[in-house]
């Protein structure tokens, strides 16, 4: 696509595009804090992933008086319409992502004070997952990749199942030992949290997808969440 | 539970909605079909198809020198003015191949009015200037000829404004008045279609919304093609549009999808200001 005529709508679409990668690498810092904050025991890491929050919120709400603005004075068409309208709802999925990282953070906090003596290989690999798809998400953000928008979208469902996992798993654990009911009820927001960080990123892969292409991806992506039907009985019952 | 979680491995499906507008358009009232314009030897219009959906409004986009203005031309053969202008292919209206020879021209011009980019009022009264055309077409006594008159005013949004002063002067009438009494003048021959040409330019942007809400009111009763260099014009007013280009029609979908999400290259690039 060639330039626009006029200077200065180019450079406020550019502008707008890295006002959205940076919220978007700011975010990415805040998950990475808050994921080596519960892996880690890591009381820093988690202060800083809070910390971040009121950033991202003031970042939002740049994006949004920015958006307006051009919407205002500029009366976007075509694609630039559709990027300038997407760029507002991905605002509000990525300072969604932040609240959930920030909440993980503060988890992080009780959850070190116990010592567990089960290992968090599965919410490591959650972790890594949403943090790949996450920085594949951002990536695709600021080249308007709908390919690789398209990626993420496909493999949240494997962070789903993880998540499915874990909460089985953690249940199990709960039973086996009532003691570890608080860490283990936090461990599971945890996950949840980060299961919900993944459903944000994946809302802005349509999101990009529509911006580039004109056209919406279909609502039929499964749902493989289905830790809301999920019965774990004691054993012998 | 076993079984969710195997549910869970499904393959996501990947596909996309149709998105494109489903508000059908009407039946067209004119049908236009591989027409081609010749300003003597230089071909303005290559191959034209567009439908005019009977009761809505059309669009023609794109820039000067595209061909939208010609297409007008064409509509009610203003070109038979001017030798060495020729059209062929077909422009039907009611089966009827309007280009052909022996069309009654002043049969068809009173179906198929034309609005110009300037007010074009004639030098006499306001009263004078409705009926000049009627009387052309129809003998009507008084009492009918008065009715005509305030019926194609007031469909004008003009008759409030002027009905105390129909015998003064139509020059008197500030620009978007003139406008205004142009339009009530071309319906007043109850046409089945009007044509605009660039309606607005000249007029001030409330005369201009005043008008383009005349137009939204207009095409219950009449079919409407409008020329517009005016992008956010031709979102506001029209159903569907088109986006002309060195004398091709380069794409037509309904408005909602045209500015939304073109399909075309060259017509995103026009409508987003980028053309090169």
């Amino acid at each position: 696509m060639s330039e626009h005529i006029v200077k200065s709508y180019e450079t406020e679409l550019n502008r707008l595009r890295h006002l959205m990668t940076e919220m978007g690498g700011l975010v990415e810092s805040q998950v990475e804090m808050a994921t080596q904050a519960v892996l880690n025991k890591d009381a820093g890491a988690a202060a800083h992933a809070m910390e971040t929050d009121p950033k991202v919120d003031a970042m939002e709400r740049e994006a949004e008086q920015f958006v307006i603005r051009m919407l205002a004075l500029r009366q976007p068409m075509a694609q630039d319409l559709r990027q300038i309208v997407s760029s507002l709802k991905m605002t509000g999925d990525l300072e969604r992502i932040g609240d959930y990282a920030a909440n993980v953070a503060k988890r992080s906090l009780v959850l070190s004070q116990f010592s567990l003596n089960f290992p968090f290989s599965g919410l490591a690999q959650m972790s890594r997952l949403v943090k790949e798809n996450l920085k594949t998400i951002i990536d695709a953000i600021g080249e308007s990749d709908a390919e690789k928008a398209l990626q993420v979208w496909r493999s949240d469902a494997a962070i789903d199942d993880l998540y499915n996992t874990i909460f089985r798993e953690l249940i199990t654990y709960m039973m086996e030992d009532p003691r570890t009911i608080t860490p283990c009820t936090h461990l599971l927001f945890i996950a949840k949290n980060l299961e919900r960080i993944g459903d944000h990123a994946t809302n802005i892969a349509e999101t990009i997808y529509y911006a580039v292409k004109g056209e919406p991806l279909t609502d039929a992506r499964p749902k493989s969440d289905i830790s809301a039907y999920a019965v774990v009985r004691p054993a012998g019952e | 539970m076993s079984n969710a979680i195997t549910e869970a491995d499904a393959k996501p499906n990947i596909g996309t909605v149709q998105t494109r507008s489903t508000e059908a358009l009407n039946e067209p009232r004119i049908a236009i079909r591989n027409l081609d314009f010749y300003y003597g030897s230089n071909r303005a219009l290559k191959a034209i198809n567009l439908d005019f959906p009977a009761g809505q409004v059309t669009g023609m986009i794109g820039p000067s020198g595209c061909g939208k203005s010609t297409l007008l031309r064409v509509l009610n053969r203003m070109y038979d003015l001017y030798p060495g202008q020729r059209a062929t292919g077909e422009v039907l209206m009611d089966g009827e191949n309007i280009i052909a020879p022996g069309i009654d021209l002043n049969q068809l011009r009173s179906r198929i009015g034309m609005v110009f980019q300037k007010p074009t009022p004639f030098p006499m009264s306001i009263y004078e200037n409705i009926t000049f055309g009627v009387k052309l077409h129809e003998r009507l006594g008084k009492a009918d000829m008065d009715e005509r008159v305030e019926w194609s005013l007031s469909r004008a949004a003009l008759w409030a404004e002027v009905k105390d002063r129909l015998h003064s002067s139509a020059m008197g009438l500030s620009g978007g008045q003139q406008q205004r009494l142009c339009i009530a003048r071309t319906i007043a021959v109850r046409p089945e279609v009007i044509l605009f040409d660039e309606p607005t330019s000249a007029l001030d942007p409330i005369s201009t919304l005043k008008i383009e809400e005349l137009i939204d009111e207009l095409k219950r009763e009449f079919t409407i093609a409008i020329v517009t260099h005016n992008m956010q014009q031709a979102a506001r007013c029209a159903d569907q549009v088109a986006f002309f280009y060195l004398g091709e029609m380069v794409e037509v979908a309904a408005a909602a999808d045209m500015f939304t999400a073109p399909k075309q290259k060259r017509t995103q690039e026009y409508i987003t200001g980028r053309f090169g």
